[in-house]
């Protein structure tokens, strides 16, 4: 909607700061989940189907593309899970102050990027084991 | 508090925010967000699980009633959680009304279907 009112500083004349790019992520991250969970339904619809449907779908999650997507999927649900649990604390009423939301922040990068490491170590260790 | 005012807290809070339902849709958001962290961790747990099995043993896993039951709950935390998610981002940036309504349904009747296929599927597999 069009208006002569002055608009407040947006993004574009602000200096990045950790906050806001985590804030930002967060959003980013909760949208890609949404449109991830196709993955989930067609996992789920094709366990119920039959072997012939499940190999497809798994064949598809060992292919560049569907690696590609896990690998994204899971860093997105590791950070999303990490700074949610963050969201809740401030909800809460814990850790608005300034030095404790760069602690928490920098907390949940590295938390999430741990989570999907381990998690990744889990996979080729099975599969290299089968 | 003006104490002439009669009207509670809950009373002032409702119909206010972007949608009209006052606080309901944050507090429905963290609900579901709380029930979503033990959920996923499992789901997690039950993913690495399913990496080195066959069909059968696949089907086996989510087979048994409990993993049934806890996948069925995180399945409904999810989509209702994604659609309460999708919804405020749409409200945020969509400006044309007619769009926005648009974009608003397509979310709904998304997650609505995305949340009936995992069910009856994990139904299928639960019973099958």
């Amino acid at each position: 909607m069009p208006t002569a009112r002055p608009l407040s500083p947006h993004l574009q004349v602000y200096r990045w700061q950790l906050t806001m790019v985590l804030s930002i992520i967060h959003r980013a991250t909760g949208v890609a989940l949404a449109a991830g969970t196709v993955l989930l339904i067609a996992l789920l619809l094709a366990l119920a189907a039959g072997p012939d449907a499940y190999q497809t779908v798994r064949a598809f999650c060992s292919s560049w593309l569907g690696m590609l997507m896990l690998f994204g999927w899971t860093w997105a649900l590791s950070f999303h899970m990490c700074n949610g649990i963050r969201h809740l604390a401030w909800d809460a009423g814990w850790g608005f102050d300034i030095p404790r939301a760069y602690l928490t922040g920098w907390t949940v990068v590295a938390a999430s990027l741990l989570i999907s490491a381990l998690i990744w170590v889990c996979v080729f260790a099975q599969a290299g084991a089968a | 508090m003006n104490t002439t005012d009669l009207q509670t807290p809950l009373k002032r809070a409702r119909g206010l925010g972007s949608a009209k339902d006052g606080t309901h849709h944050f507090i429905v958001q963290r609900i579901t967000a709380l029930a979503l962290v033990p959920l996923t961790i499992w789901v997690i747990f039950l993913a690495l699980a399913l990496v080195r099995a066959d069909y059968a043993h696949a089907h086996a896993i989510v087979h048994q009633p409990f993993a049934a039951i806890w996948l069925t709950a995180f399945v409904l935390a999810t989509f209702w959680h994604a659609q309460l998610g999708l919804q405020v981002v749409i409200e945020d940036y969509v400006h044309s009304r007619w769009l926005e309504v648009t974009a608003q349904l397509a979310v709904k009747f998304f997650c609505a279907a995305g949340a009936l296929a995992s069910v009856l599927a994990i139904v299928r597999i639960a019973l099958g």
